[in-house]
């Protein structure tokens, strides 16, 4: 992954080789898992909600933002995102360093220019350059930012509170199939199983080195590490869908849905979901 | 390549989304016709797989690195169905856990990368591979130029989709609500960055792939999902998986009258006669920011216009007397030939 993303990454040793960066790759999306395994569990606002209330209620927020014609209303939205942040024992410095600082930093980059090249009325003219900064190319560099900023905390915000296996059941009540619902579990499983064996794979071969690698046999390195995988993940799903069916399988997938809802849990629902209404409504 | 939250409108959104999902429920349909029990563990191995391919980190000649999509190499292995279905899979898994492209431009993601990338890398890949051994090393090529074109595919999908953003949706005063640069710009924006260090990844990570496979196990190379008998039973029950679609395309094509009802031609649509008539100036005028009109016909759209006239003008054959008919007969008749396309398409290209 090389963009806008939640796992934090350091660019800071460059020169390392191509084996450490994905073992820090796959450190680092383990890490994500693990930290987000430890906030769901605490007690707070956001936890104690259903995960059904809570995606519906997420997906109306992050529809609001992208809705909103209004720059008050996206900076409402964004406080309200850290109100229930700091409800639910999810500190700031996380928030800054998962997506408020990442976000900056791509979005940024690509909202940036537009405060020149969007025409319009000129507030400032950049010395030297002779550019001029337009009050609408500012203000499109304000929307651009803060819709990829609200949405994407109110993103993480689901997923620090919700347990993953939560997320995906409580993705049938939106309509999802439930064959599809069982293949995202598994893949989320054996995406760590194979970020593993990668790993394992890169530090093999990194331990037989003897010399310094040019770039082609780099290269031919890599691809040869993804035609192992390839292998190695017919070979497992092969042994997967042995042990599936061994147990009984036979094509058809059962979920148990033990999620109930309570009052506060509507009482959280409503307002999410007229939110996105009210701000139709009003930008007739 | 991953489009996050708010840079697209919600009509982009719902629109891309919508063109997704025909994709998504054949493709599902053809391989859980496929694979039966297998659909669930092959699936989310192979998602997995994909996932974590787009993770590597590829050294590329001139001493930089990127990160490919791996779509080609997905549907070189699984077949262009599979494909669809597991890298959308995939991406389902960035966007929602780790934050790597939006939610509500998932569909577009999916669409631009899954569905678009999949598609143009099946159809290059069969085009220059065509019936060549499976160790030929033409096949080494055809996977990587698949690679490369279908990542520079989904990019300009990309870019456009961005372009198209400022032209439609902005405020009164003009300011651009979602990616505020026009096409001219977006275009060269993003195809500079993937035709040159993106595109070469998934070249690099395509090519050396199916090189290795030669080498190590030539069978993966043989459409292991899509092959035999299986193809031929899928085939059998094509009619089954896809009865949904049939109707509510028919569907579509009754309601298509409804296009009547909207007063005003189309934004962008305009003939040289709208140049001439002061209402339809005027209407033109008012859907474009009430930007002044050129005086004259525009010299270009005049001269372009008498190129090529239409057998069928404005959806209602002259003979016709019944608009809405006119308009469920044009539809019928486009479908079909949309639909035959489709078929000489697949007839003449190789199994």
């Amino acid at each position: 992954m090389s963009e806008q993303s939640f796992v934090h990454r350091e660019h800071r040793n460059r020169h390392h080789g191509f084996a450490e960066r994905l073992a820090r790759g796959v450190v680092q999306a383990v890490e994500h898992a693990l930290e987000a395994e430890a906030i769901e569990t605490r007690s707070g606002f956001l936890q104690g909600l259903d995960p059904r209330i809570k995606l519906a209620g997420f997906l109306a927020l992050i529809v609001s933002g992208v809705l909103t014609t209004s720059l008050i209303v996206l900076v409402a939205l964004f406080l309200l995102a850290l109100v229930l942040a700091l409800s639910s024992r999810v500190s700031v410095a996380r928030l800054f360093k998962q997506v408020w600082i990442g976000v900056l930093f791509f979005t940024g980059v690509i909202a940036l220019p537009a405060t020149v090249l969007v025409p319009g009325n000129p507030v400032w003219q950049i010395p030297l350059l002779h550019w001029n900064v337009t009050e609408q190319g500012l203000r499109s560099a304000a929307f651009l930012i803060g819709r990829a900023e609200t949405s994407a905390t109110f993103a993480l915000l689901l997923i620090l509170t919700t347990p993953w296996t939560h997320v995906l059941k409580a993705m049938r009540s939106l309509g999802v199939p439930v064959v599809l619902v069982a293949i995202l579990g598994m893949t989320y499983r054996y995406i760590f199983v194979l970020l593993h064996t990668a790993m394992q794979m890169f530090e093999a071969r990194r331990s037989r080195i003897v010399a310094v690698m040019g770039g082609a046999q780099r290269r031919r390195t890599v691809a040869a590490t993804a035609g192992v995988l390839l292998d190695k993940t017919f070979q497992l799903s092969a042994d997967v869908h042995l042990a599936m069916l061994s147990r009984g399988y036979r094509g058809e997938v059962h979920l148990l849905d033990d999620f109930h809802t309570r009052r506060r849990d509507w009482l959280a629902l409503f307002p999410a979901l007229m939110l996105p209404v009210l701000i139709l409504w009003f930008q007739r | 390549m991953h489009i996050p939250d708010g840079y697209l409108s919600p009509a982009t959104c719902a629109i891309t989304y919508a063109a997704a999902l025909p994709f998504w429920y054949v493709a599902f349909a053809r391989v859980k016709c496929l694979l039966h029990t297998r659909t669930v563990p092959l699936l989310a191995v192979f998602s997995a797989f994909s996932f974590v391919i787009m993770m590597f980190n590829l050294p590329l000649p001139g001493g930089t690195s990127g990160h490919a999509v791996g779509v080609a190499v997905a549907t070189i292995v699984l077949g262009p169905w599979a494909s669809m279905v597991a890298v959308s899979i995939a991406l389902l898994i960035q966007s929602l856990f780790f934050g790597d492209g939006g939610i509500t431009t998932y569909g577009a993601n999916c669409l631009n990368m899954a569905v678009a990338g999949t598609l143009v890398a099946h159809w290059t890949y069969m085009l220059i591979a065509g019936r060549a051994e499976l160790t030929a090393s033409r096949r080494v090529v055809a996977a990587a130029i698949a690679g490369y074109l279908a990542i520079n595919v989904a990019a300009l999908l990309t870019a456009v989709e961005f372009g198209v953003q400022p032209m439609l949706f902005h405020d009164a005063t003009g300011t651009p609500l979602y990616a505020p640069y026009p096409l001219a710009i977006a275009i060269p924006a993003m195809m500079i960055g993937h035709l040159t260090v993106a595109g070469l990844a998934e070249l690099v990570i395509s090519g050396g792939l199916v090189a290795y496979l030669q080498r190590a196990n030539p069978d993966l190379l043989a459409y292991s999902v899509s092959s035999g008998v299986a193809d031929t039973r899928a085939r059998a029950s094509i009619w089954r998986s896809t009865r949904t679609l049939w109707f509510i395309l028919a569907a579509l094509m009754i309601l298509s009258p409804l296009g009547l009802l909207v007063e005003g031609t189309a934004w962008g649509e305009w003939g040289v006669d709208d140049f001439a008539i002061g209402e339809a100036r005027q209407q033109i005028s008012s859907a474009s920011g009430n930007e002044a009109l050129p005086a004259t016909v525009p010299q270009g759209l005049e001269h372009l216009a008498i190129v090529w006239t239409a057998p069928v003008p404005d959806y209602a054959p002259g003979f016709m007397q019944n608009a809405n008919l006119g308009y469920i007969l044009s539809a019928v008749f486009g479908t079909g030939l949309i639909l035959l396309a489709f078929l000489l398409i697949s007839r003449a290209s190789p199994k």
